[in-house]
């Protein structure tokens, strides 16, 4: 292939390139020196002080709920890394179940059944065209509003039950048992995990949301092997489950990694939408602290902060599971 | 073929495959007459269509209170504008549409759309706001509803646009301070929430601008909603720049073109057309996510069925139809615009090499 070689730069030419660029930095610097100035100034008028100091302070707010243990005399420090627990604790299940999820759907769309064919794609069509935020809130009334009294929980298996004020589990621990299991009360459910209507709508929400996204990856990744390779496989007599497994699946992966972990890491974005329904995590919290103690530069620099080094260990990870996955492929 | 036999045979091809796929059929259409005589009832046949909260409640969510819709509709789709002028956002929202969709239609010639959008934009502005032509003046905090909704995703795709193309050419510029700087603005928005822009455009803006120039919220939404889709739309572009073979470059420095010259005759042109679908993904994805600034309290769509709907205690029970009724209005916005685009994919709007 012809591959164009630039002339080598003229001295002139790499000149004005240089003078050119610290044009570009000596105007950068003028426009920040005077927004900071004007900022300055402005925050002086106002008496807003600035600094990180109020994250030692006390948070002065509760917290709804928190996988951290977490009270309002704790740092404000603290309350954000109770938030970003919040956010880990929606995020990484909602990964899961969107993964598995949006990959039988993709699959199905795939299927030569035309029902389930359908099926699939009113799914991803109707999912993926409404916005997070109102899928949300559908949600959250549905479960908080809709949904019968704890006193009259559904029950959906044994020690499993449904209510206005959440889904009660049986869980590890408890008193005099391996099994905590949850037990309907006249006015109560006791005993066993519960999880609050907020972090069941935003789990759901999440969940079913970005499995839509996924399907289509997912069916992108499989459509782009060639039809060749899938004629190949059955003319060597392999059986359908092994075309996929051997065939298949290894040269999807390599298309359908990268955007996958694009999904992943727009759900831990979205699951900032929490802060519509009042689930506690990081941007809820953040938010709660700004308004407590005005600071808001510094809380809205910390949620980018927390965000951006998120993004940059997933997409770490992207890299580290592409090279892996390729040698998996390779090797079979 | 008889047409019984061809009927056998579709169905045998379609639905009855082989034992996996039979049993798949059947349990689906089981599925579906378990739940469909249910979902049927709940949504027409008991359901309430009165505006009438009484029967709404008898009703007791046996059936849906579509009643709802037809008592608050005005505010969910206008929001706090003045119920006596609400034929103006009416107006407005159609013009605007109108010329939005002639735009995709595209059987006006380049010249007859550029007046019609400069047409159809002041129109818009002045049927809002008012204050000329007899209009009463109304304030943008009281615009809300579709027409706002509108609004800041068209003016969101309309202003990131060239944006976009500038942090593109940016990015793969010659100057390295400059390479470096489109990077860092993109990298960043995209690794960080929306929400975040907004509450940065929302309580930032007011503290870095100078006292003289406080602009309303509705601006410094819109603006946060600029630099947010600008981000991923200068990506989208970035790959159809990259996407064009070297060879039109060659042959543009041949013709005796100058970088600058090539790049906006010979190689801007194709690469924006052939990302043509990949930019309507983004405008669906701004029309969608117009949703979260209800959370810096601008009253678009979401926000202002929440105002029709959360405090009165009469009708708050039925947000669900509520939800439904809008999240209908945003399906067929996004469906459109998706099945637009995949139009022009398989009309061959790809990138004309020839």
């Amino acid at each position: 292939m012809h591959v164009a070689v630039p002339p080598a730069p003229t001295f002139a030419k790499r000149w004005r390139s240089i003078g050119l660029q610290v044009l570009i930095a000596a105007l950068l610097l003028a426009a920040v020196w005077w927004l900071l100035d004007v900022t300055a100034a402005n925050m002086r008028e106002r008496g807003i002080r600035s600094g990180f100091d109020f994250l030692l302070e006390p948070a002065g707010f509760g917290i709804g709920e928190s996988l951290l243990p977490f009270d309002s005399t704790d740092s404000a420090l603290w309350a954000l890394a109770a938030g970003l627990a919040n956010t880990l604790r929606v995020a990484l299940p909602a990964i899961l179940i969107s993964t598995v999820l949006g990959t039988l759907v993709g699959l199905g769309r795939l299927s030569p059944n035309l029902l389930l064919r359908k099926l699939c794609a009113a799914y991803v069509e109707a999912l993926r065209n409404v916005p997070l935020l109102l899928q949300l809130l559908a949600w959250y009334f549905v479960v908080a509003d809709l949904l019968p009294a704890a006193s009259e929980a559904l029950q959906l298996a044994p020690h499993v039950f449904l209510s206005k004020s959440g889904l009660s589990l049986p869980w590890l621990g408890g008193e005099g048992g391996l099994l905590d299991l949850p037990q309907r009360g006249a006015m109560n459910i006791s005993g066993g995990a519960a999880l609050t209507p907020e972090y069941l709508a935003l789990l759901l929400g999440l969940s079913l949301y970005t499995a839509a996204y996924v399907a289509e990856t997912v069916r992108a990744g499989i459509e782009a092997v060639p039809r060749g390779q899938t004629d190949a496989a059955l003319a060597l007599g392999l059986t359908r489950l092994q075309l996929f497994r051997l065939v298949l699946l290894p040269q999807a992966l390599r298309a359908i990694i990268p955007p996958l972990t694009n999904q992943h890491l727009s759900l831990t974005k979205n699951a900032s939408l929490a802060v519509a329904i009042g689930y506690p995590d990081l941007v809820s919290v953040a938010n709660t602290t700004l308004n407590q103690s005005g600071r808001a530069a510094e809380c809205i620099a910390l949620i980018m902060a927390v965000y951006l080094i998120l993004s940059l260990l997933t997409a770490w990870l992207s890299t580290w599971l592409e090279r892996r996955s390729g040698r998996w492929a390779d090797r079979s | 073929m008889n047409r019984a036999a061809s009927v056998q045979n579709w169905l045998r091809h379609n639905l009855f495959p082989d034992a996996f796929s039979s049993a798949t059929t059947l349990l689906l259409v089981a599925a579906a007459l378990w739940w469909l005589p249910g979902l049927i009832d709940w949504m027409l046949l008991q359901a309430v269509f009165r505006a009438d909260a009484g029967a709404c409640h008898a009703a007791s969510h046996a059936g849906a209170c579509w009643g709802v819709v037809a008592e608050k509709y005005r505010i969910i789709l206008f929001g706090r504008y003045p119920y006596e002028e609400q034929w103006r956002p009416l107006l407005a929202t159609a013009l605007l549409l109108l010329v939005i969709v002639a735009s995709g239609r595209r059987r006006l010639t380049h010249r007859a759309l550029i007046a019609a959008w400069a047409l159809a934009l002041p129109a818009f502005f002045i049927l809002m706001g008012g204050g000329r032509f007899g209009l009463s003046p109304v304030g943008s905090d009281q615009w809300g509803g579709f027409p706002l909704t509108l609004l800041l995703a068209t003016m969101g795709m309309l202003l990131a646009f060239p944006l976009a193309i500038l942090v593109a050419l940016g990015r793969l510029s010659r100057l390295s301070l400059l390479r470096t700087l489109c990077a860092a603005y993109v990298e960043l928005v995209r690794g960080v929430p929306l929400i975040s822009v907004l509450f940065l455009a929302s309580f930032l803006f007011p503290i870095i601008l100078p006292q003289g120039l406080s602009i309303d919220v509705l601006l410094r939404v819109q603006a946060g909603i600029v630099l947010f889709a600008a981000a991923y739309l200068s990506e989208t572009i970035r790959g159809g720049l990259l996407a064009i073979p070297a060879g039109q470059h060659d042959a543009a420095a041949a013709l005796g073109l100058g970088r600058w010259q090539a790049m906006r005759w010979i190689i801007l042109p194709q690469a924006l057309r052939a990302v043509i679908p990949s930019m309507m993904n983004s405008a669906v994805s701004v029309f969608k996510d117009t949703s979260l600034v209800t959370v810096v309290s601008l009253y678009e769509l979401t926000g202002s069925l929440s105002l029709a709907l959360a405090g009165d205690p009469e009708w708050r029970s039925f947000q669900l139809e509520g939800y439904l009724f809008i999240g209908l209005i945003y399906w067929i916005g996004c469906h459109s615009m998706s099945r637009f685009s995949r139009g022009l994919e398989d009309a061959g709007i790809q990138p004309a090499m020839r």
